[in-house]
């Protein structure tokens, strides 16, 4: 397996705090690989560092090869790394299907100045916009409610709709941060599956930052560690459930339990 | 190309005949001319609002559009008088020039959001008041004066505008330009909100960060709008100059500025025609109010407070709500 992206040497540091300390690992294709650690360890600043809504203090992302951290992060995006956000972050007033549809802005053949006349290539567009939406909204099983408006969803279909807007945008890596929070055993349950199937249907390679150790052991492919900033360990999750290290990080922290 | 239903055909079609056939003819009949310049005002100032309009269309409250009605004014007052050029050729250069300031001003300050921004276009209006000022080419607190009326324009021999000074009623010439800039001012308006670039605007005054890990290139959207903001700004201004005959650093001030904002607010940011249905209020509002002397800016201030609090979503969501009362 080819190494898709590689995180290289990365550190971050607010001030005095280093919320990233050399971390180096890499993700392969079509895997989902996730982080994991205790609040405040730092998975979402190196999530952050990955998309470049952050720059990073030291060290380098690589995608195919290619440098894209300390880049922005609509070029990013474009390249076909996209993240979601750890709050729930959608577009209030907009419907589920608006959503999708404006979050296919990538796949837009038209100029801006072209929609604005009505060109023959922007309303092939916006027909293509509208189809993938359908399928797309098929695929994760939201027909039901394509047509609500963002802001009077409950909190599991707002994560469903994260991740929908994400993957609108036809991602080659998906960053999912805590897609799960918020959401009970069944809405976790399936969203793992939903999560599995996005990767193996629609080949996306899915990073993801989660809490629920049950859902981490049974999404990931590789699990990567994280404790203050510093990356404990890496490792298949049976390799992850019995590594001391990890155990001990876990025990030491109040707030989170590793599920074994 | 653009697909209307039947209620918003009846109503481009009533509203045509308002602007072009009965304001016109009632003029004429109260044998009132005066009334051409003050709806003229109301239309230019119109034109000034919804670029304030579009900017909040991206998330940021523009108190600064007084800055580009003056920089257009004084840039179709300068090329009228010093250079000779022909009103209607200065007219959109205006325009363009104050599209330009705005990239430049904007790539700093669009990088703030709410309060700070806001803030900031404040003061961007007395900057170019006291720019003004100094200034050799703008002739300081004298301003220019005595501009020319518009002359002829003609393409290819044929002549689509009259010379105005030539006119017995050069005030109802104006009145039908400014009729036929405001109405296309507006179909671009509606145009743009309903197009991609309106629907990545909603997306960023959403959420930005949301809208950037899209693959919006937020920043470049912001310049292309305060652009096309200011660019309305600047021909609404240099209108103002032309109809006036003069431009003075005091044309445009704050409180043209806060006005401009105002007038949305009250229209309705939601609604494209929110600015122009506002602008007409709050103009004819003030002057009805005239009769009560010093109490005019308080009880102007007062009904404002209350109808923002009743109605934050503006006057034209009272006609939505009441179709939707209707649909159930
Ligand atoms: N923008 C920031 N400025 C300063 N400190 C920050 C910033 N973002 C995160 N931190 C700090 O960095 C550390 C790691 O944060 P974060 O990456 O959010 O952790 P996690 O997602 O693992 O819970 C925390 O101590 C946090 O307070
Ligand atoms: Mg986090």
């Amino acid at each position: 397996m080819s190494a898709l992206l590689e995180i290289n040497h990365v550190t971050k540091k607010f001030g005095g705090l280093t919320a990233n300390n050399d971390i180096t690992f890499s993700v392969h294709e079509n895997e989902i690989l996730s982080v994991i650690g205790p609040n405040g360890a730092g998975k979402s600043t190196l999530f952050k560092m990955i998309s470049s809504f952050l720059p990073t203090t030291n060290g380098e992302v690589l995608f195919k090869g290619e440098r894209i951290s300390n880049l922005r992060p609509h070029i990013v995006a474009r390249k076909g790394i996209v993240r979601t956000f750890q709050e729930t972050t959608i577009f209030k007033s907009m419907t589920v299907r608006e959503s999708i549809i404006v979050a296919q802005h990538l796949r837009a053949k038209a100029s801006l100045a072209g929609y604005f006349w009505g060109t023959k290539t922007a309303h092939e567009d916006v027909e293509s916009f509208g189809h993938y939406a359908d399928d797309l909204i098929e695929f994760l099983g939201m027909s039901e409610i394509a047509g609500e408006q963002a802001s009077n969803l409950p909190q599991g279909n707002l994560r469903a709709l994260g991740i929908a807007i994400g993957l609108a945008t036809d991602p080659k890596v998906l960053l999912l941060d805590e897609p799960f929070a918020g959401m009970n055993h069944d809405e976790t349950m399936s969203m793992v599956d939903l999560v599995r199937k996005v990767r193996d249907e629609r080949e996306v390679t899915v990073l993801l930052v989660e809490h629920d150790m049950s859902a981490v052991m049974k999404i990931s492919d590789r699990i990567v560690v994280l404790n203050f900033g510093e990356m404990i360990a890496e490792g298949t999750p049976l390799e992850i459930q019995n590594d001391e290290r990890v155990i001990e990080a876990y025990l030491g922290s109040a707030d989170d339990e590793i599920g074994i | 190309m653009l697909k209307l239903s039947l209620t918003q055909w009846i109503g481009a079609g009533v509203f045509f005949a308002a602007v072009f056939v009965v304001a016109p003819v009632t003029i004429a009949v109260l044998g009132r001319t005066d009334l051409f310049y003050t709806l003229t005002s109301v239309g230019l100032l119109a034109i000034a609002s919804a670029g304030v309009w579009l900017t909040f269309y991206i998330g940021r409250i523009n108190i600064g559009q007084g800055a580009f009605a003056l920089l257009g004014a004084y840039v179709s007052a300068i090329l009228v008088t010093k250079a000779g050029m022909s009103f209607w050729i200065s007219l959109p250069i205006a325009g363009l020039f104050a599209a330009f300031v705005a990239v430049l001003i904007g790539l700093p300050i669009l990088r703030l959001k709410g309060v700070y921004f806001a803030m900031i276009t404040l003061v961007l209006t007395q900057v170019f008041t006291l720019t003004a000022l100094a200034l050799p080419i703008t002739n300081g607190a004298k301003g220019i004066t005595s501009i020319p009326l518009p002359g002829e324009l003609s393409v290819l021999g044929l002549t689509l505008i009259p010379d105005f000074a030539t006119l017995d009623n050069p005030r109802q010439a104006f009145y039908y330009t400014t009729a036929v800039l405001m109405v296309l001012t507006f179909a671009a308006m509606y145009r743009l909100v309903n197009s991609r670039l309106g629907h990545l605007c909603r997306s960023m005054q959403q959420n930005e960060e949301l809208a950037s890990s899209i693959g919006v290139n937020i920043a470049y959207i912001r310049i292309v709008i305060y652009a096309i903001a200011s660019f309305f700004g600047g021909v609404g201004g240099a209108m103002f100059g032309s109809i006036a005959q003069s431009v003075y650093p005091s044309s445009f001030q704050v409180a043209d500025s806060v006005n401009f904002m105002l007038n949305c607010f009250l229209g309705g940011l939601g609604y494209v025609f929110g600015p122009m249905l506002g602008t007409f209020v709050l103009y004819f509002g003030w002057d009805l109010l005239f009769e009560f002397g010093k109490y005019q800016m308080l009880i102007y201030s007062s009904v404002l407070i209350f109808l923002i609090l009743v109605l934050p979503n503006g006057l034209l969501s009272l006609r939505l709500s009441k179709k939707r009362g209707q649909d159930k």
